[in-house]
């Protein structure tokens, strides 16, 4: 009954994508959005020259966002298990709430004191992400409601603990971190926030945690047929976003001297908005700590050029916001090419293609 | 010869239902066996009670001739048993090595090992040389999978599954959402399994392919098996019949047997 007669194999293969490493590379949203960010580089450094192409113009920069990434180190972690963590920016506040208010009844500013609030700010940040990790895998609650109410409740706790009013007694160990130290010529909290990224980088990239966190996100069930964790992973993850916001709290207060109630309310958006522009899907399965610095650089580097060359820092948001959708349009036309089953086409292109 | 898996006299109800009644089934070593019947003839309840997945009400299990009690599905992978089921269980955004080692990725040597660290090297090699050994149309080692053919994921799922099974592979509708060629090619990957000495369990209601790649068909209907039948002979009216029970006079039977 066998209907096929043996015939060469290679006539009825389907053939499979068989892509050169340059072609993957090419095909990573990071890379396109490097290319914009350079794109972006370019174009203030013709229009301001070497005020903006300076070595202290993109050390400033760097001293601007190393809070952003290292939140951002646990939100790429996050948004590709498919969920979010709105609650970071609360929990940063919350954490240095309680490590100033520690920091100030210990008294003193030498390291130790500064050690012991580093401490708690880790763990506060850490116990709220595994609070958030814990409802949204047991009690399955969805991300965007658990993390909402975490936002709410964290920063209420942070006014309730303060009365609303910043604490400034920072131990000088930790403000002179940030002001006097420089580590292998850079500042030291881009140093700290590098380290970090190259952490995280190394532990999404290299090890089983990292896989597992994308397996989680592209197929949930099929993690759990071949016996991930996958509640457990989920508290992991969140209650590494939470660790993030918590060491975001300890360079915060080595930033700025004080807490800074009133000062992060928009700091998950911009974060989030940093990892999607960096090629992290939010529909989960795919992304790069890679993506999600330079995805942290474009409103950065935009900010920073517009008041170099004088116009309003204002533009900034309108400029960050329509990156920020371009880039999830570009992600989500790849990925329905993609289930087309057809070679990467270049979806900008195809939007300008009239269809047939 | 003894069976590589045999079941005595399977029975289980849900409430009313007899899923299983005094249900039988055997297969031998490199034998493709295809499990065939009607939607709720009790195919899949079968499956589940043959790979650890259901507590039976009564009936006995036999591996290779020893008595064999399983309660949880990680007792049947490690005898070597396996189950693709139809919705593959792969993660669209990993490679074909990903998704083989998910969850038993080979762990760097020494104290990076212990760190979580994987050795990729390893793992592309062992799946490349899985997939060589396989023949098949699955080139590429670094595409994500979902990017590819239905046919290609079978395959990988395929692959996978004999990874860990070196025994017996059950395939549930393999070939159900895809094209001649992508059939014709799962079809030809199910005979190389059997040709490594494994079982393959196929259920599927398309009986050509059955037809083709069988060397037995057990028919189920009412949760129990009413005919096994070798397929050399065989016709698509005469499977048909037994599935619904219009020609049980022309089959050899149960009690033929």
């Amino acid at each position: 009954m066998s209907v096929i007669a043996k015939e060469d194999q290679s006539a009825v293969v389907d053939h499979g994508p068989q892509d050169s490493l340059l072609k993957r590379i090419g095909s990573l949203q990071a890379v396109w959005i490097l290319g914009v960010l350079l794109v972006i580089v370019v174009f203030f450094s013709i229009a301001a020259g070497s005020k903006f192409l300076s070595a202290s113009n993109f050390s400033l920069i760097s001293q601007n966002i190393a809070v952003w990434a290292v939140l951002g180190v646990g939100m790429t972690f996050v948004i590709i298990t498919s969920g979010i963590d709105l609650s970071i920016g609360s929990v940063l506040v919350f954490s240095s709430v309680v490590a100033a208010k520690l920091m100030a009844s210990i008294g003193g500013d030498g390291w130790g004191v500064a050690l012991i609030g580093i401490l708690a700010a880790l763990v506060s940040g850490a116990a709220w992400g595994v609070l958030n990790g814990f409802l949204i895998a047991k009690a399955k609650i969805p991300p965007l409601i658990v993390t909402l109410g975490s936002l709410s409740v964290a920063l209420g706790l942070a006014q309730v603990l303060t009365g609303g009013i910043d604490v400034r007694s920072v131990p000088g160990a930790l403000t002179d971190f940030n002001t006097y130290i420089k580590i292998l010529g850079i500042p030291s909290l881009p140093f700290v926030a590098l380290v970090t990224l190259i952490i995280g980088g190394v532990i999404l990239h290299r090890t089983k945690f990292g896989r597992y966190t994308y397996a989680v996100g592209s197929n949930e069930l099929a993690a759990r047929r071949v016996g991930i964790n996958v509640d457990r992973h989920l508290i992991l993850v969140y209650g590494l976003s939470g660790l993030m916001a918590g060491l975001g709290a300890v360079l915060a207060l080595s930033q700025f001297g004080t807490t800074t109630i009133a000062g992060q309310s928009l700091t998950n958006l911009n974060v989030i908005a940093a990892v999607v522009i960096g090629g992290t899907s939010i529909f989960g399965g795919e992304g790069s700590i890679f993506g999600t610095v330079v995805g942290l650089f474009i409103p950065a580097v935009l900010q920073a050029g517009f008041v170099i060359i004088g116009v309003e820092a204002f533009w900034q948001g309108v400029a960050v916001g329509t990156v920020l959708v371009a880039a999830v349009y570009v992600d989500q036309s790849r990925r329905a090419a993609a289930l087309r089953g057809a070679k990467s086409r270049n979806p900008i292109l195809a939007m300008l293609r009239p269809n047939k | 010869m003894t069976p590589i898996l045999e079941a005595r006299g399977l029975s289980r109800s849900f409430g009313h239902v007899r899923a299983l009644n005094n249900a039988d089934f055997d297969i031998n070593a490199g034998e493709v066996v295809a499990l065939i019947g009607d939607n709720g003839a009790g195919k899949s309840t079968m499956v589940k009670a043959l790979t650890g997945n259901l507590d039976l009400d009564s009936g006995e299990l036999f591996f290779e001739g020893k008595p064999l009690h399983i309660s949880n599905p990680q007792e049947a992978s490690d005898l070597g048993m396996e189950v693709v089921y139809q919705d593959l269980a792969l993660a669209p955004h990993l490679n074909p090595y990903q998704n083989m080692f998910l969850g038993r990725e080979i762990p760097r040597k020494g104290f990076l090992g212990k760190l979580g660290f994987m050795d990729d090297k390893a793992m592309r090699a062992k799946a490349r040389a899985g997939f060589d050994e396989l023949g098949g149309t699955v080139r590429s080692m670094t595409a994500q999978v979902g990017t590819m053919s239905g046919g290609q994921r079978q395959q990988i799922a395929i692959v996978r599954s004999i990874a860990w099974a070196n025994k017996i592979v059950f395939l549930d509708e393999p070939t159900a959402a895809l094209g001649v060629v992508q059939t014709k090619n799962v079809l030809d990957t199910i005979r190389r399994v059997r040709d490594k000495g494994i079982a393959v369990v196929l259920i599927s209601h398309s009986m050509p392919a059955v037809l083709e790649v069988a060397d037995r068909v057990q028919v189920m209907r009412l949760g129990t098996r009413v005919a096994t039948l070798p397929t050399k002979g065989a016709t698509v009216e005469q499977l048909v019949g037994a599935m619904t029970g219009a020609l049980d006079a022309n089959l050899t039977t149960e009690e033929a047997l």
